[in-house]
């Protein structure tokens, strides 16, 4: 039997607007787009102009430090827009999809009869590549070396995420494809993290040549960046790289059916959704497509790709995140409250004891994007500490960031944390420090530093 | 509320930059956002917040007190009638107003003096005002003698608040609890009003003359036996600063902020475990029982609200443990082997506070080589 590893600390917070577990067909999508800000650390290269025509797979842009990687279309059609923001900085490529999706063919192929190379001009070619992660610093991953191991999370703990268990159900053969590919990748050490208690048939107990270890504990037990620090942490020099568990379903395709299929089943959740379900999609849809005339529209509201921790905030005419694999609509809360620190509180919810949702811990609550406060100097203690499973100390982490003072930097773990990890400390944080914001900019510092 | 909120909104721009009233823009947003949770939403990172904030966790320290301070007024006026004799006529409100009318003033003089300076300092830096005094401001008044004059706790507050907090960067980044250093300030600075008998209880107030009475803790500084049972110690109807005495409702405070996790319990429970065992260690020479001195003074009150201080106190979860127990142990140290000052609570928790970041440096320390270790074991 596999290890199991239970994890004590993190925070579930239970928010209203979870998913029903029902596959809804979404309105008729025609734009779709690839944002090179999804990548960290990429200088995009543009390779078409508007009006062209594309496939899917075709290249839209590639990584300017390693042109072999591609960004290609999700769809087939016709180059829509090239949005810029200041500086002429590359925000979107937007494509106007064809009613009748047309694929550029790779070919069929058995992965374990590929080569190493073979499957790594493959995976950049179609367009596939950019799914894998590098840790540290959670950035492209570079075909130019050998990681030293593949890590699969098989489950989201992050308020409302979607049940991967669920949908993935029937793509059995193509998650042993892309799990294949990785052991080629990695030469053979790729480790799957699954929820520990689901069902001994489930599909990710199936897999085959495949480390699994069993999880068990509050999110953020389901975050790969917390797994890889139980199972082997990464040591100054090592890289590991890792997949999204749907994303891998995306790489087998590749193999199973020879082009790139970028479909994947998204969750609308949040309290202002009218019908949290699953909707079947692609990569880069236009947020509309799932939104319109399913939001309450009650109050000011927020739209984020991905979720309320570490999602991004989009307008219904912008796109789903590359990597997102949720839409959350939350309150966006922009209103003042009167003597807000002194209510008793009962809709409030604080991971600590001061309010009375300790008392409560099965309720759901309606959270909004209110800070909840201002912004203070650290003051509490031992607060991050409760939320963070990791051998690491997170204040003296981000002080180590915010004095830039890299050898400490380096001694105190920031090559095995990324602020998705680290998101639990901000939400929790008394004194509202921007937690991912510092992580951010210290991963910014050492890779301009250490190259 | 609405009315309240448009005459804000009406009166902010005015404290905007190059508004005429600009250089009271701080003081402006701080009644504002005391007031009303500013309406600000995320911008980076989590979307979602805690209904947490620093405001609510300082209210939560300053409830914490009111039962030490509530018993700490009376017990001013217990005294003070016990001491002229007449106790028996006085009924309880007789004894509360009379507390009520000694201690009100040093508290109103040390949020005066303190909110005074953090407000200017604020301004001065262009920063927000800041709750860390308002924890500070009562606890300045609670560990003074009730005899201590109101210019010297304006002065204390002053050096504690300046010296103590402000040139280092405000609350947060302090090194020495703010009020202890307003204690220490007015212990060293005016020695003769804080040792002695005559402070403890206050003076008739239609004569000058003061009342001398000596506490537990200088009964045990010079060898004589205690005069006060351990019941009257617990219950806190002795004399000893104002809000110190009580280790009963000290306790009820303690209960509180375990509860609501404002305060570290492996800080609160290792400086009794210090304190007891050290006493225990100490006892033939203090001639007291060991649970006696926790009793005494400031133990229970410096344990649970002065140690504790977030700020000061060591941060990691391994260095509050040490940092406790090094805290109870000197302070009994002080006592037993120092005669010229009977309290060691204070003198222990400032020298830890100096402490506190060496200790969490070598917790630092070991989670580094623990990771080098791990690097080379796998290289």
């Amino acid at each position: 039997m596999s290890k199991v590893i239970k994890l004590k600390k993190g925070l579930d917070i239970k928010l209203k607007g979870e998913a029903e577990k029902v596959v809804k067909a979404g309105g008729k999508c025609t734009l779709y787009a690839m944002k090179p800000t999804d990548f960290r650390a990429l200088t995009p290269k543009l390779t078409v102009k508007v009006g062209d025509v594309v496939k899917a797979g075709d290249a839209l842009f590639t990584d300017k430090a390693n042109p072999g990687i591609k960004f290609t279309a999700p769809v087939s059609g016709c180059i829509e827009a090239i949005n810029r923001g200041e500086r002429r900085k590359l925000l979107e490529v937007v494509i106007k999809a064809d009613s009748e999706i047309t694929y550029r063919d790779f070919g069929k192929a058995d992965v374990n009869q590929l080569s190493r190379e073979e499957i790594i001009t493959r995976l950049q070619d179609s367009g596939t590549w950019p799914l894998i992660i590098q840790r540290p610093y959670g950035i492209l991953a570079n075909p130019e070396i050998t990681p030293k191991a593949v890590f699969i999370s098989t489950f989201d703990t992050a308020p409302l995420a979607p049940d991967f268990e669920w949908i993935l159900k029937e793509e059995g053969k193509n998650l042993q494809a892309g799990i294949d590919c990785m052991q080629k990748l990695c030469n053979g050490n790729v480790n799957l993290g699954v929820k520990e208690g689901i069902p001994q048939n489930a599909v990710f107990n199936q897999l085959k040549n495949v480390n699994i270890t069993y999880f068990e504990g509050p999110h953020p037990a389901g975050n790969v960046g917390i797994q890889i620090n139980h199972i082997s942490p990464i040591n100054k020099g090592e890289h590991v790289w890792t997949v999204n568990i749907q994303d891998l379903a995306i790489i087998g395709r590749l193999f199973t059916e020879g082009h790139y299929d970028a479909r994947k089943t998204i969750a609308l959740t949040g309290s202002e959704v009218k019908e949290a379900a699953y909707y079947k999609t692609m990569i880069g849809a236009q947020i509309c497509c799932f939104t319109a005339d399913k939001l309450k529209n009650e109050v000011h509201q927020r739209i984020i790709s991905g979720n309320v921790l570490t999602g991004t905030k989009v307008s219904d005419k912008g796109f789903l995140g590359f990597y997102a694999n949720q839409i959350t609509v939350i309150p966006e809360g922009d209103t003042y409250e009167f003597l807000g620190w002194a209510t008793p509180g009962f809709n409030k919810f604080s991971a600590s004891r001061l309010f009375p949702s300790f008392l409560c811990p099965n309720k759901h609550y309606t959270l909004d994007a209110n800070y909840h406060g201002e912004r203070r100097a650290f003051v509490v203690s031992g607060q991050y500490d409760k939320v963070f499973p990791m051998d690491i100390l997170p204040v003296y982490l981000l002080k180590a960031i915010l004095a830039g003072d890299i050898d400490k930097m380096e001694q105190l773990g920031i090559y095995e944390v990324l602020p998705e990890d680290m998101a639990l400390c901000e939400f929790v944080c008394t004194s509202k420090t921007p937690v991912q914001k510092i992580l951010e900019d210290g991963i910014a510092l050492m890779m301009k530093e250490t190259n | 509320m609405n009315f309240l909120r448009n005459y804000l909104d009406k009166q902010k721009p005015k404290f905007e930059k190059g508004g005429k009233l600009e250089k009271f823009r701080s003081v402006f947003t701080g009644f504002e956002s005391f007031l009303f949770v500013p309406n600000r939403t995320t911008t980076s990172g989590s979307h979602i917040r805690d209904a947490v904030d620093l405001k609510r966790t300082m209210i939560i320290v300053v409830i914490a007190l009111v039962p030490a301070l509530l018993f700490g007024i009376y017990n001013v006026g217990y005294q003070h009638f016990k001491a002229i004799g007449v106790l028996a006529e006085t009924d309880f409100f007789q004894m509360f107003f009379f507390g009520l009318w000694k201690v009100l003033p040093m508290i109103i003089v040390s949020y005066v003096v303190g909110l005074g300076i953090e407000f200017a300092a604020a301004q001065m830096r262009g920063h927000e005002i800041n709750e860390g005094f308002l924890v500070s401001g009562l606890l300045i008044p609670m560990i003074m003698p009730v005899e201590a004059p109101l210019w010297m706790i304006a002065l204390s507050t002053a050096f504690a608040v300046i010296i103590g907090k402000e040139i280092f960067g405000g609350t947060g980044m302090n090194i020495w609890n703010p009020a202890l250093l307003a204690r220490a300030f007015f212990f060293f600075s005016y020695p003769s009003m804080i040792s002695g008998d005559a402070v403890w209880i206050a003076g008739d107030p239609t004569t000058t003359d003061a009342i001398s009475q000596a506490t537990p803790l200088a009964q045990m500084a010079l060898g004589q036996p205690l005069t006060y049972t351990s019941a009257d110690m617990f219950w806190g109807l002795i004399p000893g600063s104002i809000g110190e005495t009580s280790t009963f409702c000290v306790l009820l405070g303690a209960l509180l902020l375990l509860l609501t996790n404002v305060a570290s319990w492996r800080i609160m429970l290792s400086v009794f475990v210090g304190g007891f065992l050290m006493s225990l260690a100490f006892e033939p020479v203090s001639h007291v029982e060991a649970y006696q001195q926790l009793l005494m003074g400031g133990f229970a009150f410096g344990a649970v609200f002065m140690a504790t201080d977030p700020v000061t106190s060591a941060q990691t979860n391994i260095g509050k443990y040490i940092y406790g127990l090094l805290i109870g142990a000197m302070a009994v140290i002080i006592r037993c082997i120092n005669p010229g000052y009977p309290e060691g609570m204070m003198l222990a928790i400032l020298l830890m506070n100096t402490f506190a970041p060496l200790i969490d440096w070598f917790v630092v320390q070991s989670n580094i080589k623990h990771r080098l270790k791990r690097a080379k074991v796998n290289a």
